[in-house]
């Protein structure tokens, strides 16, 4: 199991803000994400009646899950294909297990997959005798440098070429040492090289699925690199891992989703390989498996469905809401302590390890709301953190002292007259102290703000005086 | 593990407040909705006369980092796979799909030029298909596998030729899958539809862009004609 580390969120965030190769790598791919969304946006006038389409099929296919589940199953089985049913983790990994076994595999070849994160696949599989190699950049990236992902479609964001060059340094020992490894250029061409080989070795590939059609019992991945493609096109025996919510009704509503995906997450009008997989290979076909399998994941989003939280289950993993969350941003996605990082991750999180061990997670959002502005599904992510804010207060998991400073501001907040006063002698007795300087370096119950920067002085008013004295008036 | 699917559906149901089993009238509504499958909204962009269209599967091609190549005919494709791997530096001998339709050119006009056709191997440096469809709205190629288009040809030569008659670009992703419902004879779809847009990318480091990470490095397609024949 993919032990959390989301309930030392604080501390994992005051290491990550203190660490000049994170600042440096998420500066970069921060802005290009924000930059080029916007762009793909912008050249697609029906982008938002797309988004209002794709929210309707997505809570379509919630509101009747169990036909569309039925469906794909039986459409998939006709083609083919195998489709195994898994309840939580541990059943997800001994189906893999099991048709591994069932082909002596020693090797296994991974396209980029989300849910072998959630059921943390590599490390179960490794302990079978059973070797998984990453094929994707990033995440091969980070196998070689036993890391988690740090974001759900960019998994190496977080490191510098620099960190990158190190590492195939340290692990291409059959390369010559003195090789240049400056330019980015070069680090993919090593890593397509070495991988190249490792392609014809594996028994099994295993890919995950952005969706799953009903239709036509199809499993569809997109893709930049070709890797799922390869992974799953030369071994013997193709794996999909899905979970349920992946399933949408036919093409044309896969098609609809399809737009909305790479635009948002990295502004690509379309990605390069969209991949259709139906069942194994047909007679007379030159290549592809001779197995499909695809294992339908539970874990959990069925006690999701019919709550508030049912909502997330739209989510289509684009990233975007990370992508535009300046917690994310400053913190990088190992502080979150889990698999799914920023607004995403702060929902899905507590559903996954429980709220006491992610309580935190709900809490780190300034509640600007651009997550929810850029979700192509609509999912009111700050309502959604909210959601599990209010349940971590009710059950009295909220330490004393928060506790006891909402009760004081409630007292004040509910007698205006009261808070009027108290406010404006507050501001009048710190615009004082701080006339001469114009800001304070330190402030009793104000560290949490004064340790990294300082706080400007009030002007001696407040907002409420000021307006009254403008008449209510700009 | 039939006990999980019945736990995981009666799970599903129980949450969703349904009753089981599922009225049949019920059943029936999604069954026609599934079998009509109803487009949705397109957008407008690719809904244009037949040279306009292939202006934009060009521009958006490109833009995908695809190069383009506009030829006459199918007698004048040979000369341009030959021409196109002299001014890229690269062998003069590929590997091509065995896809009738490709017999048309006139190979023989060049000797040089070494052919294999099947599925790809490891080395082989250039790859060369035809492709079911494309697509205007995204500069999209789509390659369906079969006995005569091995889709390792997609991605494993790190330079993809592809021969498009213009006839076969669509505006919208909608219009291919009319036309692959209209030619497969059951229900379901070849083992692997690929859209292809663009050669293999990766953003990995830095999110530099960088060509080439696991399939092509290049993707070469040679829009054969007007579409007007």
């Amino acid at each position: 199991m993919y032990q959390p580390t989301s309930s030392s969120f604080r501390e994992n965030s005051r290491t990550a803000l203190a660490d000049t190769n994170l600042r440096q790598a998420m500066e970069r791919g921060g802005a290009t994400f924000q930059g080029k969304r916007r762009l793909a946006i912008d050249a697609l006038p029906e982008f938002d009646r797309l988004r209002d389409r794709g929210r309707a099929i997505k809570d379509h296919v919630l509101d009747h899950l169990d036909y569309y589940l039925e469906t794909f199953e039986r459409n998939a089985t006709a083609a083919g294909g195998q489709v195994h049913w898994a309840r939580d983790a541990e059943e997800a990994r001994q189906h893999v297990l099991k048709i591994c076994r069932s082909v002596n595999a020693r090797t296994v070849n991974k396209g980029k997959t989300m849910i072998a994160e959630e059921i943390d696949l590599n490390d179960f599989l490794e302990q079978h005798d059973i070797a998984p190699v990453e094929t994707d950049l990033g995440e091969y990236i980070i196998q070689l440098r036993h890391e988690r992902p740090s974001h759900i479609i960019a998994p190496a964001v977080h490191l510098t070429k620099d960190q990158v060059a190190d590492t195939f340094r340290a692990t291409h020992d059959h390369l010559d040492p003195r090789r240049p490894l400056d330019e980015p250029s070069s680090l993919v061409a090593e890593a397509r090289a070495v991988l190249r080989r490792k392609y014809f070795e594996a028994e099994v590939g295993i890919t995950g699925a952005n969706f799953l059609v009903a239709e036509t019992g199809s499993s569809i991945i997109v893709t930049n690199e070709g890797n799922g493609d390869l992974s799953q096109l030369l071994p013997r025996v193709h794996i999909v891992l899905a979970s349920l919510e992946k399933v949408v009704p036919t093409l044309e509503d896969a098609s609809t989703l399809l737009r909305l995906l790479a635009r948002s997450a990295t502004g690509q009008e379309m990605s390069v390989y969209t991949t259709f997989s139906t069942g194994p290979r047909r007679p007379g076909d030159l290549d592809g498996p001779e197995q499909y399998h695809v294992i339908l994941l539970d874990n959990g989003r069925t006690s999701m469905l019919g709550t508030e939280f049912q909502e997330m289950l739209r989510c289509i993993r684009c990233g975007a809401c990370m992508n535009h969350c300046p917690v994310y941003k400053a913190v990088g996605g190992h502080s979150y302590g889990w698999v799914y990082v920023g607004p995403m991750g702060a929902v899905l999180t507590p559903q996954f390890v429980g709220i006491d061990e992610a309580g935190h997670l709900p809490d780190a959002s300034t509640f600007c709301g651009r997550c929810e502005s850029v979700c192509p599904m609509h999912i009111p992510l700050p309502k959604l953190m909210r959601k599990w804010r209010e349940q971590a207060f009710a059950e009295g998991r909220v330490a004393g002292r928060f506790r006891a400073g909402l009760a004081i501001w409630a007292f004040f907040a509910r007698r205006p007259a009261l808070y009027q006063a108290v406010t404006g002698l507050q501001m009048r007795l710190l615009g004082a102290l701080g006339r001469r300087r114009g800001r304070f370096r330190r402030l009793p119950m104000a560290k949490g703000w004064t340790t990294y920067r300082d706080l400007p002085a009030p002007q001696g008013r407040t907002f409420q005086q000021q307006w009254a004295a403008r008449g209510g008036a700009r | 593990m039939s006990d999980s699917r019945a736990q995981i559906l009666g799970a599903v149901r129980s949450a969703l407040g349904r009753t089981e089993p599922r009225a049949a009238a019920d059943r029936a509504t999604l069954d026609r909705q599934l079998a009509a499958h109803p487009r949705n909204l397109i957008p407008a962009r690719a809904d244009l006369p037949p040279a306009e269209r292939l202006d934009l599967f060009q521009h958006y091609a490109e833009k995908a980092a695809s190069t383009v190549e506009r030829v006459a005919d199918m007698a004048a494709v040979p000369q341009a796979v030959a021409d196109y791997l002299r001014r890229e530096n690269l062998p003069a001998k590929l590997v091509m799909a065995p896809d009738p339709s490709l017999d048309a050119a006139p190979w023989d006009s060049q000797p040089l030029l070494e052919r294999r056709r099947g599925k790809p191997a490891p080395e082989d440096q250039v790859g060369l298909s035809s492709m079911f469809a494309a697509v205007a709205e995204t500069g999209s190629l789509i390659a369906l596998s079969g006995p005569d288009h091995p889709s390792t040809l997609n991605f494993l030569p790190e330079t993809h030729i592809v021969v498009l008659p213009a006839a076969r670009v669509t505006g919208s992703y909608e219009d291919v899958w009319d036309k692959l419902r209209a030619q497969q004879t059951d229900a379901t779809l070849p083992r692997t539809v690929n859209m292809i847009t663009g050669p293999s990318l990766s953003g990995d480091i830095e999110q530099t862009l960088q060509h080439g990470a696991h399939g092509p490095r290049r993707l070469h397609i040679l829009l054969v004609g007007d579409g007007s024949a």
